[in-house]
């Protein structure tokens, strides 16, 4: 059940912006206006009349039109073959595609776009696939454009490029309808907020009448109002581009408490949340959330030297990445999806080769190194996607926690599962991780996104790593799960553990880390202490630039 | 030295049509994404019914029942995992399995353990003049199958790079959900590709009862369905490709039976089941050779998920 009772008014001519929390049903409720879902019960009028979307096909044919969040685009084809798709021209039967060409770089000219429709869409970057999405919506006549998170994958720079999109639409007449987390964004573009809460609309506010705070509090609870507003509240008309301002605004929201000042605000808004409270509550880990601000001075855990490695397509990943992790501090990785992030972790957790390059991991060499090695020298691993690389989704969770030391006790005694002991163990790591249900004898999935999370972060932190990888830790989460993901990599450290951390979430980056490197196609485009951090900077290098002076 | 080559250069032209219907079929199907292992036994179904009712009806009429024979197999798998997403591989083995089994019971129960009687094979066409040139002369006298398969990989091929059902086929087979949001129907899409392949891989099997053999052979096909999915992977899910590397598996097949007839000493050298071999050999060597699955659809396998991702 994602929809209950939502309603929406979407006033033509306006930037209307739906904000939630991860699971609200920002998502669900677009689908249904653009006919790929069917809701239960309940009535959709357009111009007053009620409408019946059978598919997507009846809402183009109404003039409306989606950008996925996940982009909908056939990687192997062209801009012009996926813009023209369904509606193909054609010569005496045959595809016309100079046709197509033409008409596509019409519409892209007519609303700004540099698109060569000639491109593959796989040689394109994430902005440039976007801008290929709103195209393909726009080529078919839509009046009505929804945008599903479209900033999650962008650089800052791409963003402020979108919103300026976003405005011109809605200058030209067109409606848009932009579903977002991000408040700051939403405050700098939107002329409406509408806000959805489990499932349902919540409130429907003017952009210029409201601040970040007071949206935050609308999307956890009400009970949080008090303690939300402690925040310091943005300038209404905050735009977008105005990343200090944002970031001090959002960060109670975000409960990325790093960032000194605000840190007092975030457990409040916690508290608001019945799943929240515990942690808040359970106390040791929010009282280390004073920030990632502290220098680490440890001994290196890993040092890494011109590491080389081929990606899945076997098109070099990583072409030469040095990097240093110390004992006691979080070193997030920066970039833009698919420029070696993904392939870095699988290198330091043993699961990809090196095909150059070497230094030592944990006393030991890097080159060579298999999981079962890189787990014997301290190694945690929290992947990107954890059903596919962390956990057994039909097992039990207690069996999930045991995984990989299934071996040692408490988990075994001899060549015998210890089923007591490992009963105690999960039990007692399901209550301080605050997982829900606290059964350890459930199916792993059984839980929610979120509670899988904590029980891999959990079995990964109670082997007391000395070095832990976290890819994309809190990908999916709602924001109590973030906020305690985040606790305990801050937890992790203040234990002395080296963190690679990497998120393509750059606030995320901006919260945790003592340190950031930026990986832009293989390479290390910048590497910055946390006093040098400057978001737009890193937005800069994430898309490839070189530092100015060498 | 000439004549041999062109005696194998006919052969091959007449083992090449079940082949390369086959892997037309089965490319048809997999780049909209549905996996066909079940082309061996839409085959097997497709030679098995077009013998039976050539028994009844003119040849020709017969290679249409086959054809139809293959799309009601492909029927059931379209309906398994297209409908019901269940694993195609699994889907398409369990279907192999039944046509194995189903064309042997029917085959001992209807005509007994000597196999269906000899019926009349589709007529060969000789082209006046050309028989005499060498080597070109090879293409004559072959039945129609023989020149189909030398035109069908083309219009294939214009199907697929320069049509819009191509383009949306192409499209389906990589991103499903994005064909989807543009208000296409995958399901129907993914019918209509693998019913198509099935008809082929029919067209396939009943070549080989009536214009390779005269009759419905024991075990037929042996093997070639698997030989076109090779065929197929050789040549990049593509429909020159595939039919390039049909050719040449049925030139490895041609080799076989040559060198048995031309060559009566080789068998003293090589023992015939190596022989028997070859064709396989070069299959799997030609498959090991190519490496990775690189150029496989991206959604192949992958049963459509409307609110999945």
């Amino acid at each position: 059940m994602s929809l209950e009772d939502a309603s929406l008014d979407i006033v033509p001519g306006e930037l209307l912006a739906v904000v939630g929390e991860n699971g609200a049903g920002k998502s669900s409720l677009m689908n249904v206006l653009y006919g790929l879902y069917h809701p239960d019960a309940g009535t959709f009028l357009m111009d007053g009349k009620p409408v019946r979307l059978r598919s997507p096909r009846d809402a183009i044919a109404r003039g409306i039109g989606m950008v996925h969040q996940h982009f909908m685009l056939v990687p192997t084809l062209t801009v012009a073959e996926n813009v023209v798709l369904g509606r193909e021209p054609t010569r005496r039967g045959l595809l016309d595609l100079d046709r197509a060409c033409d008409e596509v770089a019409t519409t892209a000219k007519r609303f700004g776009f540099q698109l060569d429709p000639r491109a593959r869409v796989d040689t394109l970057t994430v902005g440039s696939q976007q801008k290929v999405e709103i195209v393909k919506a726009l080529h078919r006549g839509a009046q009505v454009l929804i945008l599903d998170e479209p900033t999650a994958v962008l650089t800052p720079q791409e963003s402020d490029e979108l919103a300026q999109v976003m405005r011109g639409l809605v200058a030209q007449g067109r409606t848009v309808v932009l579903i977002s987390h991000k408040l700051k964004e939403v405050l700098g573009v939107a002329d409406r907020v509408a806000v959805m809460r489990r499932g349902r609309t919540v409130a429907e506010v003017r952009a210029a009448e409201t601040t970040v705070s007071a949206l935050a509090s609308l999307m956890v609870g009400e009970g949080s109002r008090g303690a939300a507003l402690t925040g310091v509240p943005a300038p209404p008309g905050a735009v977008v581009s105005d990343a200090r301002d944002a970031q001090a605004g959002l960060a109670p929201l975000d409960a990325q408490d790093a960032r000194g000042g605000t840190a007092a605000s975030a457990p409040g808004v916690f508290d608001a949340r019945r799943e929240a409270a515990a942690t808040a509550a359970s106390g040791p880990l929010d009282a280390k959330s004073e920030g990632a601000g502290t220098v680490a001075s440890g001994p290196p855990v890993l040092d890494a030297k011109d590491l080389r490695a081929k990606g899945d397509n076997s098109r070099p990943a990583l072409q030469g990445v040095s990097l240093t992790v110390r004992a006691g501090e979080i070193v997030g990785i920066a970039g833009v999806d698919g420029n070696g992030q993904r392939e870095l972790a699988e290198v330091l957790t043993g699961l990809r080769a090196l095909e150059g390059g070497g230094g030592t991991l944990l006393g030991g060499p890097l080159a060579g190194l298999t999981p079962a090695l890189a787990k014997a020298r301290g190694v945690g691993h929290v992947p990107e996607d954890r059903l596919a690389r962390a956990v057994v989704k039909a097992m039990t969770v207690e069996e999930n926690v045991a995984l990989g030391r299934h071996r040692q006790p408490p988990f075994a005694r001899g060549p015998w599962v210890d089923f007591k002991g490992r009963r105690e163990r999960a039990t007692r790591l399901l209550a301080t991780y605050d997982v829900r249900p606290p059964d350890p004898t459930v199916a792993l999935q059984a839980l929610s996104g979120g509670n899988q999370q904590k029980v891999v972060v959990a079995r990964e932190l109670d082997a007391d790593p000395k070095l832990l990888v976290v890819v994309q830790p809190t990908r999916g989460l709602d924001i109590g799960a973030v906020a305690q993901v985040h606790a305990r990599l801050r937890e992790a450290k203040a234990r002395g553990a080296g963190v690679v951390m990497v998120s393509l979430d750059l606030e995320e980056v901006l919260a945790l880390s003592d340190r950031v490197y930026v990986l832009y196609e293989g390479r290390v485009t910048g590497h910055f202490p946390r006093k040098d951090l400057d978001e737009r900077e890193l937005g800069r290098r994430m898309l490839g630039a070189e530092s100015d002076h060498g | 030295m000439l004549e041999v080559l062109h005696s194998l250069l006919f052969s091959t032209l007449d083992a090449a049509p079940a082949l390369v219907f086959a892997a037309l079929g089965a490319m048809l199907s997999e780049r909209a994404g549905v996996v066909s292992v079940g082309v061996e036994g839409m085959m097997r179904t497709g030679a098995f019914c077009a013998a039976v009712a050539a028994l009844a009806m003119p040849t020709p009429v017969a290679v249409l029942v086959g054809m139809g024979a293959g799309a009601a197999i492909a029927a059931v798998h379209g309906f398994l995992s297209i409908r019901w997403r269940s694993d195609q591989v699994v889907s398409g083995m369990a279907l192999n399995l039944v046509a194995m089994a189903g064309g042997t019971f029917l085959l001992e129960s209807l005509f007994g353990p000597n196999g269906t009687p000899a019926i009349t094979q589709l007529p060969r066409w000789n082209v006046p003049g050309l028989s005499a040139v060498p080597l070109l002369g090879a293409l004559s006298g072959h039945a129609a199958p023989t020149y189909l398969a030398l035109t069908l990989p083309f219009l294939f091929h214009l199907l697929l790079s320069r049509t819009p059902l191509g383009l949306r086929l192409r499209a389906v087979g990589d991103k499903p959900h994005a064909v989807a949001t543009l208000g296409l129907s995958v399901s129907a899409l993914r019918w209509g590709a693998v019913l198509g392949g099935g008809l082929m891989a029919g067209l396939g099997g009943a070549v080989l009862s009536t214009a390779v053999l005269d009759r419905f052979e024991q075990h037929t096909p042996a093997g070639l369905g698997f030989m076109a999915l090779a065929a197929m992977v050789f040549g990049r899910w593509t429909p020159l490709g595939a039919f390039a590397a049909a050719l040449f598996f049925a030139f490895g097949n041609a080799l076989r039976i040559g060198l048995a007839s031309s060559a009566p000493w080789l068998l003293d050298l090589v023992p015939q089941g190596f022989l028997l071999a070859l064709p396989y050999l070069l299959t799997l060597l030609v498959l090991a050779l190519q490496g990775q699955r690189g150029h496989a659809p991206a959604a192949l396998g992958t049963p459509y998920e409307q609110e999945s991702r």
